[in-house]
């Protein structure tokens, strides 16, 4: 790569966010640029092909006012980086990293390549140390682990906002000693759930553990594809040479995917399905699997992004592809959430699939798997019989089964529903599921070990 | 005139064109760019040769140089490879990790075999002895389980001048061949082009059962030494979870694992997990009879549509040497979609959901290199691969283009099933739609081992399950009440097949393998439930009774019956037929 530095007046075409230069010389794939209009405003772009003499520039506030005869395009001759700092903590950027609180300009210690590198997985670590949410049906069902990549699946109108919010503020890991940060990285949100956001954030001074990363959804849609990058380039710094656990928050990821859609179509590539880029998988897995623990390294990166589901439809390119790369899933049910129940979870679809290596002796409890086993499928069962009564009438269920309704419903009500502010440990989601489980016969309680029975059983 | 340096042309993503390379071959690697970038030329176009770049080609554009290196992508083969893992371009990662530290940087090479171990070679051939192309030269102990056979590489044959014990590393030679050019060295590494199947004498027809301690597996859907099965199924119906079984358990005495374009955690899963289990038949590390291929979903495109040609590479060559080999290949639907990422950048043709044409043609390609052969070699020697591969429709859907194109080639279907994942009933592999073409195959030889009666009890246990569907359907329009006891019988015995046979806990220490004479007395003795009760039923003894039986806890746990104890299933049957008959006296 040429450190010269060049200039070119030679843009031929201009089409969606994208802009045809010609004539240029030295270029390189992926090269970072600076639009200069002549009323003295600039832009940014990024060469997205480069054949012969014309770079293909794609523009990331838009192209909307360039006219060709109007814009100066100088190669910069590298490729996007941030500038990070341990000073980022507490503090607000744009997708771009550029900060847009009223805080002071960032020093930055060093400058990045945002794409990142693969992390080789022979220097992988596996994940297997308890996160605690405060919310018990991530928390005792579903359990997070350093390290792990766990999305909320969602649909529009729900809650998501405000759980991603209660985990932000909640979550720590249980030893002491350990340095934990949240990267909130918004995509596409609206200025009042940003606003939501950053009062949230402000308001219980989770802000100061925190980097916020912000495109609103009147904001360039091509910076949200810069967006995740600098996100986690900046969780990268602060996980693996600041050694700090990392959670990192994204949200909502169906936009960032609307923005690649976009650019895909501006270059007339042929679309894979729904219309999004046939590489959608590829490109979302350069940002999930930045999730991880390095060997020898003190920090982790935990992902939890959140997408909302179009019509609520589990097999769309987005969720589906999401569930190809990350490790499970949390279903955020409208059925719930029209019940008045906050966090709408759907316990019985969701999935963590790195639970089993988290939770136990040391980690959380030792008779956490055997009450996670015998409340799923307790829950389970009630619910079925419910279905069934829906069918048949309430008149033929068994005596057990009425027992187990009884049971799923206590359950939603008092274990999946719990307060916006109400931070939860483990050993009182552990209470809680113990009871519930009172309400049954402790002959039903055939997935806990009577040693356990004997030690935890609630006395009366 | 030659053109050995070439410039860029074009870059796009993954997709470099370049001109000046006259005289260039079709999957010809090159190094690209001033990053010295590894590539592949897949198309020629006049002066234009498209070539697909196994690294991120951020910083790579016009002008800067492109260089042949004159051969195709190859594999280096030879004592090492065991208990190596692999980026699908066969850099070993765990020197890449020592080198360059825990990212994946570009440009990096290291030599795939490992130069500095030696190896100790025990001849087998004589001075004088004539040999020709898979001949095995001599021995060398790789690991506690594979003993690496040096052959005679394909193509070449002589009589042997010279041939000595050595102690060494790879390229120490071995021995001298005076072939039909004159003489020439023979080392202990080859080179494969690995888009090449490597030849054999002679491909026969898969006869024998691969055995994978999975139940529904080798009861209902057997594979076969040399056979091909796919696994579909949407995301978290435990595909991955399989194939690790199958990795585990499966009675290869190599295995391939190719985790094409999944997740990094799961390879580390594997790395970290393997070394640890035992294989059932000798006792020693699964590690020791395992080669890792690893393009995790976030390294290079083009680096993916690769690995699993690298790993096919691998196994055959090992499958040359005589031995039954097993590759895992996770995901093929990452394969693929590799595939039209580079097609579409060659903009070519799409065929059908932006595929390219030829997918159909490559992914059977990929699957006709399993097979049971007789190896080159005037031994004569039977060699075997088998080939599983997981394929990931969207949104489950199978009717999308890579299951209907696997569908076409392979011979078993594993059909997971995202229902059965949701009610927690693993290995979820749909009874009812799954197949193996391979079942009389497999059914001829077992029979013959266990009583005869394999077949038979699988028969009657798929026809119980294949009636409780039609009679689901009944109870869920008049209710479970309204059925006939005989059939309300038979429900309890599909349920039991499901849950006390069908459902196996890959995570319980016990319950992970099953030996086929395990699996039968498990089996049989469900059936032997199911007779008993019925002969009770028709004697007058009340439904209730029959199906609330202690003894029905005891065959629940019957799975976890040690392995080598038939006698505690005799006792099992024992006390079956006695409270059966207990309840029909009580009555």
């Amino acid at each position: 790569m040429s450190s010269v530095i060049k200039e070119y007046r030679t843009v031929k075409q201009i089409a969606g966010p994208l802009m045809l230069v010609e004539g240029v010389e030295g270029i390189t794939y992926g090269e970072l640029t600076d639009i200069k209009l002549s009323d003295g405003s600039a832009r940014r772009g990024r060469v997205l092909e480069v054949t012969g003499d014309r770079a293909m520039v794609q523009v990331f506030e838009g192209t909307s006012g360039l006219s060709p005869q109007d814009v100066k395009v100088k190669f910069l001759g590298k490729g996007m980086e941030l500038g990070v700092s341990i000073d980022m903590l507490g503090r607000v950027f744009d997708g771009f990293g550029r900060h847009i609180d009223d805080g002071p300009s960032i020093i930055p210690e060093k400058y990045l390549n945002v794409n990142g590198n693969p992390m080789n997985p022979f220097s992988r670590d596996y994940p297997n140390e308890f996160i605690q949410t405060g919310i018990s049906t991530i928390d005792l069902l579903n359990t997070l682990v350093r390290g792990q990549k766990l999305p909320l699946f969602s649909g529009s109108g729900l809650p998501h906002s405000r759980i991603a919010a209660q985990i932000a503020r909640q979550a720590k890991v249980l030893k002491t000693g350990e340095r934990f940060a949240v990267i909130f990285a918004a995509m596409g949100i609206t200025f009042e759930e940003s606003e939501f956001f950053a009062a949230d954030f402000r308001r219980t001074g989770a802000i100061e553990r925190s980097v916020l990363f912000m495109n609103l959804a009147d904001d360039p849609p091509i910076e949200r594809i810069a967006l995740p990058r600098m996100a986690l380039t900046a969780a990268e710094y602060l996980a693996y040479e600041k050694d700090m656990h990392v959670l990192v928050i994204l949200i909502d990821l169906t936009n960032y995917c609307e923005a690649l859609r976009e650019i895909s179509a501006a270059r007339r590539e042929v679309p894979g399905r729904r219309g999004y880029p046939g590489y959608l998988y590829t490109d979302l897995s350069t940002i999930y699997e930045r999730a991880g623990r390095i060997k020898g390294k003190n920090g982790s990166i935990t992902q939890i992004p959140v997408l909302t589901m179009p019509e609520d439809d589990k097999t769309h390119p987005i969720p589906d592809l999401t569930g190809y790369i990350t490790e499970g899933q949390i279903m955020i049910h409208r059925g719930i959430h029209a019940q008045g129940i906050y966090p709408p979870v759907d316990v019985l679809p969701s999935l963590s699939r790195l639970k089993d290596k988290g939770i136990g002796v040391g980690k959380t409890r030792e008779d956490h798997a055997d009450i996670m086993n015998q409340l799923y499928s307790a829950y389970a069962r009630g619910k079925n019989a419910k279905e069934l009564a829906v069918v048949l009438g309430e008149s033929a269920l068994s005596e057990a089964d009425v027992l187990f309704v009884k049971f799923s419903d206590a359950f939603e009500d008092q274990f999946v529903r719990q307060g916006e502010n109400e931070n939860r440990s483990i050993e009182e989601s552990l209470r809680i599921g113990w009871d519930l489980l009172t309400m049954l016969p402790k002959s039903e309680l055939k997935r806990v070990r009577d040693a356990y029975i004997e030690k935890y059983y609630p006395k009366k | 005139m030659n053109g050995n340096q070439g410039k860029v042309v074009k870059v796009s993503g993954p997709l470099v064109v370049a001109s000046g390379l006259t005289g260039a071959r079709m999957y010809e690697m090159v190094r690209v760019g001033e990053a010295n970038l590894f590539g592949e030329i897949v198309e020629i176009k006049g002066d234009d040769y498209s070539i697909q770049v196994y690294e991120e080609t951020e910083g790579i554009g016009p002008g800067q140089p492109v260089v042949r290196t004159g051969e195709p992508l190859s594999v280096e083969l030879g004592p090492g490879l065991i208990r190596s893992i692999y980026d699908g371009v066969q850099r070993p990662l765990d020197a890449l990790a020592k080198d360059f530290g825990d990212y994946i940087v570009r440009g990096a090479e290291r030599p795939a075999l490992d130069r500095s171990k030696k190896w100790d070679f025990k001849p087998v051939a004589k001075v004088g002895d004539r040999v020709s192309a898979g001949d095995v030269l001599g021995t060398v102990k790789e690991s506690s389980l594979v003993v690496h056979r040096i052959m005679v590489p394909p193509g070449k044959s002589g009589i042997v001048k010279r041939i000595n014990p050595v102690n060494g590393n790879v390229d120490t030679e071995i021995a001298v061949i005076d072939g039909a050019d004159g003489p020439f060295s023979v080392t202990m590494v080859q080179k494969w082009p690995v888009r090449e199947p490597r030849p054999v004498a002679r491909k026969l027809p898969p006869d024998k059962p691969m055995t994978t301690g999975q139940r529904v597996i080798d009861m209902f859907f057997p594979m076969t030494k040399g056979g091909t099965a796919c696994v579909p199924g949407p995301f978290g119906s435990g595909k991955t979870v399989v194939q690790h079984q199958l990795a585990k358990w499966a009675d290869a005495q190599i295995v391939v694992y190719v985790g094409c374009g999944e997740r990094g955690n799961e390879m580390t899963d594997v790395l970290l997990e393997f070394p640890h289990l035992k294989d059932p038949a000798s006792g020693e590390p699964l590690m020791e009879r395992t080669v890792l291929i690893a393009n995790t979903s976030n390294m290079p495109v083009a680096a993916r549509e690769a690995s699993v040609f690298t790993g096919i590479a691998l196994a055959e060559y090992f499958r040359d040497m005589g031995y039954s080999v097993a590759l895992m290949a996770d995901s093929t639907s990452r394969w693929a979609e590799a595939m039209r990422e580079i097609s579409g950048r060659l903009e070519e043709m799409p065929g059908e959901e932006g595929y390219p044409a030829y997918l159909g043609s490559r992914i059977a390609s990929f699957y006709e290199r399993s097979g049971n052969v007789i190896c080159l070699g005037s031994d004569g020697r039977g060699g075997a691969l088998s080939i599983v591969g997981a394929v990931s429709p969207p949104g489950g859907d199978l009717s999308e283009p890579v299951v209907q194109a696997t569908l076409r080639v392979v011979k078993v279907f594993w059909g997971l099933d995202d229902k059965l994942a949701f009610s927690r009933h693993f290995p979820a592999i749909n009874w009812l739609t799954s197949y193996s073409l391979y079942q009389e195959v497999v059914d001829h030889g077992v029979d013959l081992t266990l009583e005869g009666k394999w077949s038979v009890n699988r028969k009657r246990a798929m026809t119980i399950l294949q009636r409780e569907a039609e009679l689901e359907e009944l109870v869920r329009l008049v209710g479970i009440d309204s059925l006939a006891h005989d059939d309300r019988l038979l429900m309890q015995a599909a349920k039991m097949i499901r849950e006390d046979f069908l459902h196996q806990n890959a995570f319980d220490d016990r319950d992970t393998y099953t030996s086929l004479p395990k699996q039968y007395r498990l089996l049989n003795t469900i059936l032997f439930y199911y007779d008993e009760a019925r002969k009770a039923l028709r004697e007058g003894v009340p439904l209730d009774a029959l199906l609330k039986l202690d003894v029905l806890d005891d065959i629940a746990r019957a799975k976890l019956i040690p392995e080598d104890t038939p006698e505690q299933f005799a006792a099992l049957e024992k006390k079956i037929a006695d409270t059966t008959r207990a309840a029909a006296i009580m009555r």
